[in-house]
């Protein structure tokens, strides 16, 4: 067959479409489709608790998705319930990126689901906000992984430093650490005894127990006898009730001027509720409570949405924990998408890593890790609290901010049992 | 100070076995005594609870409110067994995997049904006892922990009487024994297993109850009881009442020894431990009868 030159040309011309087409195609649906941002809740199981941080993310996607989206695209949230276990996680990560083609992942709820997580966007080189992850990056180093708690730099240490920078200010010398034994508590225990070291304090007493121990009168007896000046404890929401029901049983000792630390529950308005009164005197960490240096229109906006679909869900009334995390996680995403121009993983987290975030809860910057590079767990102390009613821990004065300085709201009251009332 | 110790870690660790007994008592009659391995009581204990919240909230003591609920509970522990009854025994297809598939299911079931109504939070009971306790010399018993331990041998000593004195809870013991022979005597033995089931299901609620008093629950928590449940029960002797009691308080206090003088964090393995020393040496448990 003769081909003429133009003959030549037509059909080089049409190949040459025909081989463009489903590229132009799938640009141009790509650039339509929404952005997926995808996770795993626990649901249902015993972190079920932990899925009011679903409702934190759907309202910043509600915001997002009201203000045009995302590079003109819509955000959508693909979600699985990993039902508090770690046999589920990698499963539904797989699917997540392999079948659902999410752009963003999220990471599971803490460091003991993540962790399998955790190589998996390593070796596929996937972005992902941390959620309540901590230290989950120091194993495997990904510098795509970005932590939506201000756990602060070199977390694992870190994290509950202010209690010990309370301690000091306070005078004392003496500390006891108790911890559940399970991974968070484990690994705040350890860096609160490494923080101990560190600032030169006596370690007097260190003791672990079993998770949901329902009596602690022995090791309170033994903690007394050793007449420490602060108490470090690193518990979760049943042994912190537990413990805090021990201490009106059995009591703690006059010596001690500072107790709590890292005890999980009394965040929680379910507990909060319960123990009423009895939570007086405790310091504790938190991430967000209403006192006049920390709240702002935006986050009582925030929390004022959030209780108006939380409270006919059943979900934590309060929502100071863990909903405010989700919706930063949501900031930090749009931050990068915006800043970057993409939803690509690397293009992402180098501008994360050079640019500072601004969030409902203060302005994130971040390290190699992804860590925040400015610690902005809050050490709180109950003050004046009158009986079972949660709503008055709306109340400004009830939580009252001793560390970070720049949040500071009040001072301590000491010692313990003046705190108390007792 | 080690006498302090000793002296509390012994009252410590008989309540805490008292509290375990009520737990397990529920199981000690469907397991021990009728053989089917209802791994759900824990999950009925906790529904328990639930309801004695909710009568708290209305500002009911929860015993009251747990004595209120006897009989819903009876009522439900009958219709659990119906069902059982004609999902296996009907067919003769009740082997223990079959069961064990069914109950492991309706414990999720009660989870979920708990969860979807009562919402993720913790669920607990305002008492005026709470936070206070019975000092008596260097003894301090926390009322939180000494009411809930007043009801297992409430509990067990009804249970006794009633199963050592009264023609349906003899026939309760005897079903176990001999299915056939309690039908040739006209009984019919499923109306005697459902009864049974029922008993179990009412004592589910008492020791919600006292799980209640004790602490904040969750949907979850009869997980945590299970292999505590079931080692008492066998530990006792499988169906043996007052063995449930001395099993439930050998326990109690040893993980409490092991909790004030060694590790807290040994004391979870006290109870296998003792199990499986007691089934090497006496297979049919400390209080079971030798066949």
């Amino acid at each position: 067959m003769d081909v003429s030159r133009r003959k030549f040309g037509k059909l080089a011309g049409l190949a040459s479409l025909a081989v463009a087409a489903p590229a132009i195609w799938t640009s141009g649906r790509a650039q339509s489709r929404p952005i997926r941002i995808g996770g795993s809740f626990s649901m249902t199981g015993p972190l079920s608790a932990t899925k009011a941080g679903l409702v934190g993310l759907q309202i910043w996607r509600d915001d997002v998705n009201a203000k045009g989206g995302l590079l003109g695209r819509q955000v959508e949230l693909v979600t699985y319930d990993d039902q508090s276990s770690v046999a589920q996680i990698p499963s539904i990560y797989s699917k997540l990126v392999d079948i659902d083609k999410v752009d963003i992942l999220l990471s599971p709820y803490g460091a003991v689901l993540s962790a399998p997580v955790m190589p998996f966007i390593k070796q596929r080189n996937r972005f992902m906000a941390g959620m309540f992850t901590l230290a989950s990056n120091d194993g495997v180093k990904s510098e795509r992984f970005f932590q939506a708690c201000p756990w602060g730099p070199d977390g694992k240490v870190n994290w509950a430093r202010g209690f010990f920078d309370i301690a000091k200010a306070s005078g004392c010398k003496r500390i006891a650490v108790l911890n559940a034994d399970v991974e968070f508590a484990k690994v705040s225990a350890a860096g609160g005894k490494a923080a101990i070291q560190e600032m030169g304090l006596e370690l007097v007493f260190e003791q672990s127990y079993p998770p949901n121990n329902s009596d602690f009168s022995a090791i309170l007896r033994n903690l007394r006898a050793t007449t420490p000046d602060a108490v470090f404890i690193c518990s979760y929401p049943p042994d912190s009730t537990a413990l805090i029901r021990g201490l009106s049983e059995v009591g703690i000792g006059d010596s001690v001027k500072l107790f709590g630390g890292g005890m999980v529950g009394p965040q929680y308005a379910a507990n909060l509720q319960a123990l009423g009164a009895a939570l007086n005197g405790i310091v504790n960490f938190n991430l967000f409570v209403p006192e006049p240096t920390m709240t702002n229109a935006a986050v009582n906006s925030f929390l004022t949405r959030y209780r108006a679909i939380a409270v006919p869900e059943k979900l934590d009334a309060l929502g100071f924990y863990i909903p405010p995390s989700y919706y930063v996680a949501g900031e930090m995403i749009a931050a990068a998408v915006d800043g970057s121009g993409s939803t690509e993983s690397a293009a992402m987290a180098t501008w994360l890593h050079a640019n500072p975030v601004r969030t409902r809860v203060g302005t994130a910057t971040f390290n190699d890790l992804g860590d925040w590079t400015e610690r902005r767990v809050l050490m709180t102390q109950f003050q004046g609290v009158k009986g079972n009613d949660v709503d008055q821990f709306l109340q400004a004065g009830r939580q009252v901010i001793l560390n970070p300085p720049a949040l500071k709201s009040g001072d301590l009251i000491q010692p313990f049992m003046k705190a108390r009332g007792a | 100070m080690f006498l302090d110790q000793f002296v509390n870690a012994i009252g410590t660790g008989v309540m805490l076995g008292s509290i375990y007994a009520a737990l397990a008592l529920g199981l000690a009659v469907t397991f021990g005594l009728l053989h089917i391995p209802n791994i759900a009581h824990p999950a009925f204990v906790i529904a328990g609870a639930y309801v004695v919240a909710v009568g708290n909230a209305y500002g009911l003591d929860p015993l009251l409110v747990a004595v209120i609920a006897l009989v819903p509970f009876y009522v439900a522990g009958l219709a659990f067994y119906e069902f059982y009854a004609r999902l296996f025994e009907r067919r003769g297809s009740a082997d223990t995997m079959n069961a064990l598939t069914l109950f492991f299911g309706v414990s999720l079931v009660v989870e979920t049904a708990l969860l979807i109504k009562f919402g993720t939070n913790q669920q607990s009971v305002s008492v005026a006892y709470v936070g206070q306790s019975l000092n008596i010399g260097l003894l301090s018993l926390p009322y939180r922990l000494l009411v809930p331990a007043m009801l297992a041998p409430v509990m067990v000593l009804i249970l006794w009487l009633y199963l050592r004195y009264t023609h349906s809870g003899i026939a309760i013991r005897a079903v176990a024994h001999d299915e056939r022979a309690l039908s040739v005597s006209g009984i019919d033995p499923r109306w005697i297993k459902r009864h049974a089931f029922g008993i179990a299901a009412a004592t589910a609620v008492v020791a919600g109850a006292a799980l209640i008093i004790i602490g904040p629950v969750d949907p979850f928590g009869g997980r945590l009881m299970i292999g505590r449940a079931f080692a008492v029960v066998v530990l006792a002797g499988m169906g043996s009442l007052p063995g449930t009691i001395a099993a439930g308080i050998l326990i109690g206090v040893s993980e409490s020894l092991v909790s004030a003088f060694a590790s807290p964090s040994w004391a979870p393995a006290v109870a296998f431990s003792i199990l499986l020393a007691t089934l090497a040496l006496r297979p049919e448990g400390l209080f079971g009868a030798r066949r």
